[in-house]
């Protein structure tokens, strides 16, 4: 009997990843599991008709296109795509600092290859070279494994953060809380970093990045819990489309917008707040000790929370994904990008003209003016909400 | 009686064993801007002593200057300070005019006055770019630094160096004015007394500027006195004292300009009188081309001066844009001098640093010494 050669077309079969039993995301659409699962069929089917084609008949093939190895696979590209994605918008906020700064600065900013864009690459490429070395008297296994955590918290939080109803990693009901713990474990990271490394100017920039912790982490969490309390849940979804039902919250919280935008600035240790890592008196803070590639990690990194901080004001307070009276958009990830960005030229501004403040400076300020500040928005709030307003 | 609170935490602070650190800050550390160290004892952020030490870039000039003739010395005055070259060669030259007994045309003493002020200008500029850098500012570096351009450009137009300028001679300048150097300065002036207003904007407008200066650092005039503290930093903490007022030198007392002084003797005070002293400069350096203008094209820059210095000494002082420099030549009657001292002002400024910086915070370390205006080619010799 001759051997039925089957066509190509009877492997990519493109089923709805929604339909398969295994399909992770419980009854909401996923944009990039869906590009990833969607990619699998076509790739593991073509894998799967070729092997059919020389072993006509064996089991390897239907197991390649079966429902379960068709979720695992696509979970896997969609976690590369989500990264990508994220590390791009990254990469894309590096360079949009170095060219607004240039142009603020009266200089030209960036110009390796496409606008400058190029420039991370080459700086990427340059840190790997270098040779990977550890002091001596460095506590080993502290001083290696912060700069993975560290690293490792950032991409997380990063990937955490949702660019749209359709694009998120995880939907969960205490989504904001989840995302805003991990956003803060970084400091106490830098500051066993700071004791690890065995270097004085290493200490004092490790003990300010605890004493810049306390004074604005409180306000910041008050700020959260009160937009909370307006959108009346945690879950990031339901805070956007609660701003795209009512105003976006930047209206009624402006004075709380601003004490958030402070405090991420300082979340994301950048000028003014850059105590830990002065590097006017104490070189490099608490990265002295680090060197090549561990050190462009941990600059890659504070660029990611930096990032997360812009898309945390624009979650917040700028309405997320949503435009007004437009709503969702054809392609709201743009939207929410566009809105991130707008808030981190901001802090490009605000690098550009303020100097570095002092430690007792910056718990003065967190103190006296942030807890005040985002106490006086929670009574708004509560008598807007009180009111019936909202 | 009431008790302060239930812990009693003055006993504890006795009973902690809380160690005194020492951090060096030097020499290769991005506060010291050249090769210095300064020492500080922590106590947690506090600071409770300092010691600078300095040293590190002696290249011997003094003894080296015994073995060259007097127009030989000239090239290696620009040496000492890379901001503030003009100066010192001025310097040197008068010395050596005194010590032949000369006096040189008066267009050449303005044309020095014109390339002093300049020199302070641009030197103050370095200064204030250093300033932004110290307390986390990048852009005020950057807009400094294009100011100063502008008065490097000047110093090419006359003489055709940036920085090691070479031009004045013993007995005059080297050349006469360029062409159209009155119209460029002039304009460059006006242009720089409108762009200044930015940067102060961007400085004092600031509270957070503003702040990391204001109220720190606090030095009295017995203080400046004991310590040798001069100039700029001096007229901060309440002298009133200009050598170029004072004790005038080539012609500064046919020129008018005010010594600006502040009282409070802060950091914030110095850095003031530095930024006012430049508007002063502008001033004296219009004044000064107006009298160039009025002696004419052809008249005298340079005259001819003996190769052989009479036996004798001869010791002269000049305000520097950093303090009072001077210099005490001692000659045997040949033609190369016999000893040459310079006294820098930076090197008994520095040693303030302990008083200044003292009961501050480690993160003011480098927005005080800012105030000193550090150069290091000056202070090691």
């Amino acid at each position: 009997m001759v051997q039925e050669y089957s066509s190509i077309l009877d492997w990519i079969v493109f089923n709805d990843p929604m339909k398969n039993p295994y399909y992770p995301f419980v009854d909401t659409y996923n944009l990039p599991f869906d590009i990833g699962y969607k990619l699998w069929e076509i790739l593991g089917g073509a894998i799967a008709w070729l092997i059919n084609l020389i072993f006509p008949g064996n089991p390897v093939s239907t197991w390649l296109v079966c429902d379960a190895t068709s979720t695992l696979m696509g979970l896997l590209i969609f976690m590369l795509l989500i990264f990508i994605i994220a590390f791009v918008s990254t990469l894309i906020v590096l360079w949009m600092e170095r060219k607004c700064l240039g142009r603020m600065m009266d200089r030209r900013g960036t110009m390796v290859g496409m606008k400058g864009f190029l420039q991370c690459v080459a700086d990427g490429l340059k840190t790997f070279m270098k040779e990977n070395t550890a002091p001596k008297k460095v506590d080993k296994m502290t001083y290696w494994w912060c700069v993975s955590l560290i690293v490792g918290l950032s991409v997380l939080v990063l990937c955490m953060v949702p660019l749209s109803q359709r694009w998120f990693v995880v939907d969960y009901q205490t989504g904001l809380l989840i995302i805003m713990a991990f956003f803060a474990l970084a400091p106490f990271l830098i500051l066993v970093s700071g004791w690890a490394q065995n270097n004085k100017y290493s200490l004092i920039g490790g003990m300010r990045a605890a004493e810049l912790m306390i004074s604005y982490e409180v306000p910041m969490l008050i700020l959260i819990a009160t937009t909370a309390l307006l959108a009346g849940s945690f879950n990031i979804g339901d805070i956007v489309n609660a701003q795209n039902e009512t105003v976006w919250y930047i209206i009624p919280q402006i004075i709380g917008a601003i004490t958030f935008f402070f405090c991420a600035t300082a979340e994301a240790e950048r000028v003014p707040f850059d105590i830990a890592e002065a590097e006017a008196e104490l070189v490099e803070g608490w990265q002295t000790e680090y060197a090549g590639m561990k050190w462009g990690l941990i600059m890659l990194g504070d660029y990611m929370r930096g990032s997360v901080s812009c898309s945390m004001f624009a979650i917040l307070y700028l309405g997320g994904w949503t435009l007004p009276f437009i709503g969702n958009g054809p392609i709201p990830e743009i939207v929410f990008l566009l809105k991130s960005y707008l808030v981190f030229f901001f802090m490009i501004l605000i690098r550009c003209a303020l100097a570095r403040v002092r430690t007792d400076q910056i718990l003065n300020i967190g103190w006296k003016v942030f807890m005040p500040l985002s106490v006086i928005n929670l009574a708004i709030v509560l008598l807007l909400k009180v009111g019936g307003v909202f | 009686m009431m008790t302060d609170s239930i812990v009693p935490v003055k006993e504890m602070e006795d009973r902690m064993d809380t160690d005194k650190m020492w951090v060096i800050m030097g020499p290769q550390h991005p506060f010291s801007h050249g090769l210095w160290t300064l020492k500080v004892q922590l106590d947690g952020e506090i600071v409770t002593d300092a010691e600078p030490i300095v040293g590190y870039l002696h290249r011997g000039w003094e003894k080296e200057t015994e073995n060259r003739t007097y127009p030989k010395i000239i090239p290696m005055a620009d040496r000492l300070c890379y901001a503030a070259s003009m100066t010192y060669t001025h310097l040197y030259c008068m010395t050596v005019e005194k010590a032949l007994g000369i006096d040189i045309p008066e267009k050449a003493k303005y044309i020095r006055i014109v390339a002093d002020e300049v020199c302070r200008i641009q030197s103050h500029l370095m200064w204030l770019a250093a300033v932004g850098t110290d307390l986390g500012n990048l852009t005020v570096f950057l807009w400094c630094m294009r100011e100063r351009e502008f008065f490097l450009d000047l110093n090419v137009k006359l003489c055709g160096a940036r920085m090691t300028t070479n031009y004045p001679r013993i007995g005059g300048v080297r050349n006469d004015t360029t062409e159209l150097f009155d119209r460029d300065i002039i304009r460059a002036v006006d242009r720089f007394e409108k762009a200044m207003w930015d940067i102060i904007a961007l400085i004092d407008d600031s509270s957070i500027f503003v702040s990391r200066m204001k109220d720190i650092s606090f030095l009295t005039r017995e203080q400046c006195a004991n310590m040798g503290l001069t100039g700029p930093a001096m007229r901060g903490c309440g002298v009133d004292f200009d050598i170029r007022r004072d004790d005038p030198y080539d012609n500064y007392d046919q020129v008018d300009f005010e010594v600006p002084v502040l009282t409070k003797g802060d950091s914030y005070s110095r850095y003031m009188i530095r930024i006012e002293e430049m508007f002063q400069s502008c001033d004296i350096i219009r004044q000064a081309v107006k009298k160039i203008q009025a002696l004419g094209k052809n008249a005298p820059y340079r005259i001819k001066t003996p190769s052989k210095v009479p036996a004798g000494t001869a010791f002269t002082r000049l305000e520097d844009p950093r303090g009072e420099s001077l210099m005490y030549l001692v000659s045997d009657g040949t033609d190369k001098p016999y000893r040459l001292k310079v006294r820098s002002p930076i090197f008994t400024n520095v040693s303030t640093s302990k008083a200044m910086c003292l009961g501050c915070r480690i993160a003011d370390v480098p927005a005080i010494l800012a105030q000193i205006d550090m150069c290091l080619g000056e202070t090691d010799r």
